[in-house]
């Protein structure tokens, strides 16, 4: 049995890593606007953006309550360094081309699908409120996602060539997703977590003739704070305002 | 309006009230839909004030939810409801936001799809009907609100705002928002 404070703790990691993920990812996706292939993809790039960052200030409000030290969201999302962050690396890695944010998207959202489904039944009546509340939005991601994928799998000689290359590139740092955080009240099964998420990788890659590595992943060190050198880039532009005029606001 | 003597105000003046008040708050992005059409206001109670007692104010609080998490009306609806309770002599007001149960256009009015088919967008179709599937929407028969054909093919799942979908239609040529089912 834990402490209170120790259960409080485990709580904040766990929501720590939801909130960042959802922000950087909100953060990556919005450097389309204005940028997308088409106006309704761009346009649909930015309402997935939105939607991220929505879940992410829902996390960080929660986490500002739980502290109780003054931290507020903004303090959390402007203010910490990037080996304060707890973002799994995924979500971080450049965009690259369509292709390479699609498949990013479709992975990450068949990662959250299992796990809001599972948060969504816990015994923290916060979380479960914001993980069925943000599950209604992923459902939408992953339908979106997993059209372009096929899309663009079974499509141009060159648009299969380039999501070949982006399952390459991205595929290393999809294992640090079913990396265990431990919070007592709330055991999260990422073994049936994985299991969907493969299950819905064979489905959509078959459709789109694309095929999954057969090699593991390697990449981690998110959860604790070690990311690639990319963050450092994110961080930089996100609070660039916070941290050259404090505490102003619009 | 004077404040003090606001009626709205006086001991008893009810919950019907403010609901009232709260007929006339329209959703910024859709301005033809109140904050009621949209079913985002989930419950209003009004308690006496045990520590005000200087100016034995009731204490109203509205309870609300968002439609998306990232919806950025949702900041504006929260000070309109504040403004408009305001302008009717409340003054203690609470507004709380709760997430579940998770919104569902199934909540939105019949006279609030009226309105939006009127206005060119069309209205959600019923969740337990048509969105069960996670593939269903583009199989969904929606009538252009302009010309009203079957006839009609969605462009995007994201239209001008989170909730809504672009399609366009085979008979009038014409493309519209569609409010997707949620």
């Amino acid at each position: 049995m834990l402490s209170i404070n120790q259960s409080t703790d485990q709580l904040i990691n766990l929501l720590t890593t939801l909130a960042d993920s959802s922000l950087i990812m909100s953060q990556r996706l919005s450097e389309w606007t204005g940028h997308g292939p088409a106006l309704e993809q761009d346009i649909a790039m930015t309402n997935i953006a939105l939607d991220y960052l929505g879940q992410a200030r829902h996390f960080y409000q929660y986490i500002a309550a739980l502290k109780m030290d003054g931290s507020t969201e903004d303090s959390i999302a402007y203010l910490r360094d990037a080996h304060q962050y707890r973002n799994h690396l995924l979500v971080e890695l450049p965009n690259g081309d369509w292709g390479q944010t699609i498949l990013k998207i479709f992975l990450f959202a068949a990662f959250q699908k299992p796990l809001y489904e599972q948060l969504q039944q816990g015994k923290d009546e916060h979380l479960a409120a914001i993980a069925e509340k943000s599950l209604k939005e992923v459902n939408y991601h992953l339908s979106w996602s997993s059209d372009w994928v096929i899309r663009l799998g079974d499509g141009t000689q060159e648009s299969k060539e380039r999501m070949v290359k982006a399952i390459d590139y991205v595929w290393d740092y999809t294992g640090e997703l079913f990396e265990l955080i431990s919070v007592e009240p709330i055991a999260i099964n990422y073994d049936l977590i994985m299991q969907a998420w493969f299950d819905t990788l064979e489905k959509i890659f078959d459709k789109a003739t694309l095929l999954i590595p057969s090699r593991k992943p390697y990449q981690t060190g998110g959860l604790k704070g070690n990311h690639t050198e990319h963050l450092g880039f994110v961080l930089a532009e996100m609070q660039w305002l916070q941290r050259v005029y404090p505490n102003s606001e619009w | 309006m004077n404040i003090e003597t606001s009626t709205y105000n006086q001991p008893g003046a009810g919950i019907e009230n403010i609901w009232k008040i709260l007929e006339a708050v329209s959703d910024p992005e859709i301005p033809v839909l109140s904050i009621l059409d949209l079913g985002i206001v989930r419950n209003v109670t009004i308690k006496g004030d045990f520590f005000a007692k200087d100016d034995g104010y009731d204490v109203v609080t509205i309870t609300i939810t968002p439609t998306y998490s990232g919806c950025p009306a949702m900041d504006m609806i929260t000070v309109n409801i504040r403004m408009a309770l305001l302008e009717h002599g409340y003054k203690n007001i609470q507004i709380k936001t709760v997430l579940s149960p998770a919104w569902t256009t199934d909540w939105m009015t019949e006279s609030g799809k009226v309105k939006l088919a009127a206005y060119g967008i069309a209205p959600p179709a019923f969740k337990i009907a048509a969105c069960n599937s996670m593939e269903s929407d583009d199989q969904m028969a929606i009538q252009c609100p302009h010309c009203k054909s079957y006839r009609t093919e969605m462009i995007s799942r994201f239209g001008s705002t989170a909730c809504k979908a672009l399609f366009k239609c085979h008979d009038c040529s014409e493309p519209f928002d569609y409010f997707k089912c949620h």
